[in-house]
């Protein structure tokens, strides 16, 4: 019995390391880490545009989120791996293929690509840069630590209030929006793109999940930049 | 008609390359590329300089040893057609042509345009291959194959193993050729008993021989003078994972 467990456990370390050791293993770390993300921005939207229900509902809503700390912390641990794990292989990937390709053309444009392709690493950093100051901003409190000590009338950490005034900064709104452009591009080719990898896409189907990742990454956009933009109009106050 | 050529010029490996630039002229459009470089090449002959290397052979379109940069773009501006195949009728006179190498790490430039394409035989040789020795040649019609999975496989034997794939990708990655051969005999009821073991030997001697990582870009469909699908490499995708978990429970 010892002996099957312990070689059922060392075939498993086997497939995880052989995984890891090769392009199509890594390329389908980057899928389902991708994956991962792209759903937990879809909830995460969600989630916050219960602004426009007003601050009881928002409140109660973060409330709920952190009422069970075993939960919060199991899921703050999760993604928190899963970013990680998505930006170490990109980083590898990323060097493996600039190493296989060290010169360029002297001319013409790239093959067939496009410039959401191209960039997928730069709007990935930004995006990791983004990452650190929201969690600054709204979780940790590094950035002002204040908008994590307001509270409302029944004493729960009143987000409502925290939103409106991160947002009132222009600057601050700046960054955001300009952050979700780049996750409107990261994600237009990203969300096709993890498909393939996972060797679910064909020809066929194409047009359908090209169609399906532009389309959530204009609606991630336009969700999540109408909450700083409303806060700056004055239409939620 | 006469145009410019800005000529990669590259002594070996070890030297470092540069562009020359050469006059063609009296260039017929009924030329193909490469004989457009023949008559380059013989005026370099007259005047007693060194030729321009480049790789031919069947000058048919089917050896896949023929391939160039042309003015960025692997095989020239024709889609579905190799360099040899490409006439001159689709240049202008007085046009200015850039012509380079295939490059990427794993396709080390011999001489000029030539590079080392020896990686992609040695990926070849490490599962591209049904392994029985049978006697005569069986009957045609003795396995029955499904019209769908003939017509796949046929496309994906296409493949003429040029490596415009790997010149066009931005990550010099050769997964359009190793999926192109792991379809074409995985999908054959001969090939299919080693589909397994091929696509593992497969992918790891490509990733050994340090190409680099598909991301999904499509580039190399474009290039492809034989009009390869990325529908193989998702099929070698899956057919990829399911060899992996095979072979852990095996
Ligand atoms: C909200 C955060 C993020 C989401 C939702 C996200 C989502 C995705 C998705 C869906 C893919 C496509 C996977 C595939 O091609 O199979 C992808 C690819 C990629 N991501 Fe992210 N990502 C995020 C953050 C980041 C960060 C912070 C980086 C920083 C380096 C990054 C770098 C990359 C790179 C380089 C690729 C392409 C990898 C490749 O094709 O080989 N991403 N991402
Ligand atoms: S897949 Fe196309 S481009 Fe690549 S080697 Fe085969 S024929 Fe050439
Ligand atoms: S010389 Fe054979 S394909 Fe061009």
């Amino acid at each position: 019995m010892a002996a099957s467990a312990e070689s059922m456990q060392a075939s498993s370390a086997g497939l995880i390391l052989r995984l890891w050791q090769s392009s199509i293993g890594k390329k389908y770390v980057m899928a389902v880490t991708g994956l991962a993300l792209f759903l937990f921005v879809i909830v995460h939207l969600a989630g916050n545009l219960q602004i426009y229900l007003g601050p009881y509902k928002i409140n109660e809503y973060a409330h709920l989120l952190k009422s069970t700390p075993a939960v919060l912390w199991g899921a703050r641990a999760g993604l928190l791996a899963i970013v990680a794990l998505h930006i170490v292989t990109a980083l590898q990937l990323t060097a493996a293929n600039r190493k296989a390709r060290p010169a360029g053309y002297a001319v013409g444009k790239p093959v067939a690509s496009t410039f959401a392709q191209r960039t997928i690493l730069v709007s990935g950093l930004v995006l990791l840069a983004f990452i650190i100051f929201h969690l600054g901003h709204f979780t940790i409190g590094f950035v002002d630590p204040a908008l994590l000590d307001l509270r409302d009338i029944y004493g729960r950490h009143d987000v409502y209030r925290m939103m409106v005034n991160g947002f009132s900064n222009p600057l601050v709104s700046i960054f955001y929006i300009v952050s979700m452009g780049l996750l409107l591009l990261h994600l237009s080719h990203g969300v096709s793109s993890l498909f393939q990898s996972l060797g679910l896409r064909s020809r066929k189907t194409f047009r359908f999940f090209d169609r399906l990742a532009k389309g959530a990454a204009v609606l991630l956009f336009l969700g999540n930049c109408s909450i700083p933009l409303s806060i700056l109009l004055g239409i939620i106050k | 008609m006469n145009l410019t050529l800005r000529v990669w010029r590259q002594k070996n490996a070890k030297t470092s390359g540069q562009f020359v630039t050469y006059q063609a002229t009296d260039i017929s459009a009924e030329m193909s590329f490469l004989e457009m470089l023949d008559v380059v090449n013989e005026e370099l002959i007259k005047k007693g300089e060194e030729q321009i290397a480049f790789d031919h052979d069947c000058r048919e379109g089917i050896c896949g040893s023929c391939g160039m940069v042309i003015n960025g773009t692997p095989h020239g501006p024709l889609s579905a057609t190799t360099t040899c195949q490409l006439h001159m009728r689709f240049f202008k006179d007085g046009d200015t042509i850039t012509i380079e190498p295939w490059r990427a790490s794993s396709f080390p430039i011999i001489k000029d345009l030539v590079v080392d394409r020896t990686a992609f035989d040695r990926i070849i040789q490490s599962g591209g291959f049904v392994s029985v020795s049978t006697g005569g040649a069986p009957d045609g019609n003795a396995i029955p194959i499904p019209k769908e999975d003939a017509d796949k496989a046929m496309d994906a034997a296409q493949c003429i193993g040029c490596g415009a794939c790997v010149a066009a990708c931005k990550n010099a990655s050769a997964m359009l050729f190793v999926s192109a051969k792991v379809s074409h005999l995985g999908l054959l009821p001969q090939g299919h008993v080693e589909a397994d073991r091929r696509v593992l030997n497969m992918v790891a001697t490509m990733d050994e021989e340090g190409f680099g990582n598909c991301t999904n870009t499509g580039s190399c469909e474009a290039a492809c003078p034989k009009e390869i699908s990325l529908d193989n490499i998702a099929r070698m995708n899956r057919a990829y994972a399911k060899a992996l978990f095979k072979n852990k429970l095996a």
